[in-house]
């Protein structure tokens, strides 16, 4: 039993009259780690950042199509309300400079307006940095600045950011491609432990990550979905032609 | 290549090199010599009752200039409380939509606003405020810096914003922060430390300022701060540093000139303490990223 947290239908997106994804249609399944990958210019960062409506940040830039965040159309809601539902972890991690881990951790509260009190918040960092892989690292240091940790560390911390949001899907763009290969292990065996939780979204273009962590494999190659199945298939026996001379490393 | 050549430009080198360190040094000196000058001539006047008493008519040894610190301080603070709204919303509008028309033309505005002679703008705001009041006031004054303040603060505003990485905004507005919030509450706290240096040299700038408040805020030989009615007292005429200097040093009377180097040197300390608190402040709030 599946059931489908996110879907696309006929889903497109411009840069101005650049048609950069054409005529996506995909379902997102609840508590699977979907990996979207291909090579550069493929669409599939464009893809993630139009689920929780950044794409449209870019002057000139437009959809069409739908998307389905459940049962609500994304283009239908408020941005600032779809965004507390679709969290998002950046390529280089981006902790608030001006804030210390603890604040960091409950800004998407606090910058929105939502009071909580001393017990609330507390037990959220807390909650949040340890589902974040990140709490006992940090446990002494919560009110020194989130700046002067690693990158891998920050990175952490970017995640446990957006999952103290307890947002429906998380959205991971390249998150570790600015990352050493040990914090990206750490981040890596971090997505298994989180999917209990939440549907992970995560754009790569390394296709190992993609065939170690995730469940199903979407294969985007010049705007458009050519091949969306469970990554085992998607790595063993790929049916459509590009996406074998893809992982087989023909090019991409 | 002959060897002579060679030879040749290793002297032009180091002949280039002195030169321009002889250069640096000497544009030093003017700077030394005015400190020293105005310390020396200075350091005589302070005493207790030069920050405590009023001016003393003319005849009678003695007096001090406590209206004039307090009446500075009133004018900055009201001319700093006008300037740093509209200061920051012009440097944050510059950096947010610096590609518009409408931007670039307000960036052409202030560059010239930069350029205005202080007493220009001292003539037009006594045509605007002081005429149709119908008498001088500390507010005017007030005003007229207030002015001279704003490009500085937009300019500095705008180029320390730029340089805030958009990954920041983008990880404010992901978590569904409105844009007003991610403003207000992370692009200008990240750049609190340019734009409070940028805000405070600008109040090192106007500090000095003479020729707005001759026409503005015009001088007053007395105590006229009331603590119970701030805002009647900004609208009456107010003393300030510069005008004790400008009044006194032009006066025939020695007391008077030892006075006016008194706050000359004064003036001097406080402006260089504001640079220096801009230093520390930069330090003190810079935000990595």
């Amino acid at each position: 039993m599946e059931s489908t947290v996110l879907t696309a239908s006929k889903f497109g997106a411009y840069f101005g009259k650049n048609h950069v994804l054409k005529n996506i249609n995909l379902d997102i399944y609840k508590n699977k780690i979907t990996a979207i990958m291909g090579p550069s210019g493929c669409g599939k960062t464009t893809f993630i950042r139009c689920i929780n409506r950044l794409h449209e940040l870019t002057p000139g830039a437009t959809v069409e199509g739908n998307l389905f965040l459940h049962d609500e159309d994304i283009y239908k809601m408020y941005p600032i309300i779809l965004r507390k539902k679709a969290g998002m972890v950046f390529q280089r991690p981006n902790p608030f400079p001006s804030m210390s881990i603890y604040e960091n951790v409950i800004a998407g509260y606090t910058l929105n307006g939502i009071k909580l009190k001393k017990q609330e918040k507390d037990e959220l960092v807390q909650e949040s940095l340890e589902d974040a892989a990140l709490w006992n690292e940090v446990k002494d240091t919560l009110h020194k600045k989130g700046t002067f940790l690693s990158g891998g560390q920050q990175q952490r911390l970017c995640i446990a950011r957006a999952i103290a949001m307890k947002p429906e899907i998380l959205l991971l763009d390249e998150a570790t491609s600015a990352l050493d290969p040990i914090s990206t292990a750490s981040i890596e065996e971090l997505l298994l432990e989180l999917k209990k939780n939440y549907t992970i979204i995560i754009v790569t273009h390394n296709m190992q990550q993609a065939a170690r962590v995730s469940d199903k494999t979407a294969f985007f190659y010049l705007g458009e979905l050519i091949e969306y199945d469970e990554t085992k298939n998607i790595f063993t026996n790929p049916k459509n032609p590009k996406t074998q001379n893809y992982i087989t490393g023909r090019f991409g | 290549m002959k060897g002579q050549g060679i030879t040749f430009r290793r002297i032009k080198d180091v002949f280039v090199k002195g030169l321009i360190i002889l250069m640096a040094g000497c544009s030093v000196v003017p700077l030394v010599a005015i400190l020293y000058y105005v310390f020396k001539q200075g350091i005589e006047a302070i005493n207790w009752d030069f920050f405590t008493q009023l001016p003393k008519p003319v005849g009678e040894v003695g007096g001090g200039i406590a209206n004039a610190i307090v009446g500075s301080l009133l004018i900055i603070f009201f001319a700093a409380a006008m300037a740093i709204p509209f200061g920051i919303s012009i440097g944050v509008y510059l950096s947010e939509h610096g590609e518009t028309k409408l931007a670039y033309f307000t960036r052409l505005v202030v560059d010239a606003l930069q350029g205005i002679p202080s007493i220009v703008i001292g003539i037009v705001i006594y045509i605007w405020v002081v005429k149709p009041m119908g008498h001088f006031s500390a507010f005017s004054g007030s005003i007229a810096l207030g002015i001279m303040m704003i490009p500085i603060i937009a300019r500095s505003t705008e180029e320390t914003l730029k340089l805030i990485p958009f990954s920041l905004k983008e990880a404010s507005l992901a978590l569904g922060v409105p844009y007003y919030k991610t403003m207000m509450k992370v692009i200008i706290p990240s750049g609190l430390s340019g734009i409070l240096s940028g805000i405070i040299l600008s109040i090192a700038r106007i500090t000095g300022e003479t020729a707005p408040l001759l026409f503005t805020a015009f001088g007053n030989p007395f105590f006229n701060f009331d603590i119970q009615h701030p805002i009647h007292t900004m609208l009456t005429p107010m003393s300030s540093m510069p005008l004790i200097i400008f009044n006194y040093a032009t006066s025939p009377y020695d007391d008077w000139h030892r006075l006016a180097w008194g706050t000359a040197f004064l003036l001097l300390v406080f402006v260089l303490m504001l640079n220096i608190i801009t230093k520390i402040a930069t330090r003190k709030w810079k935000v990595q990223f």
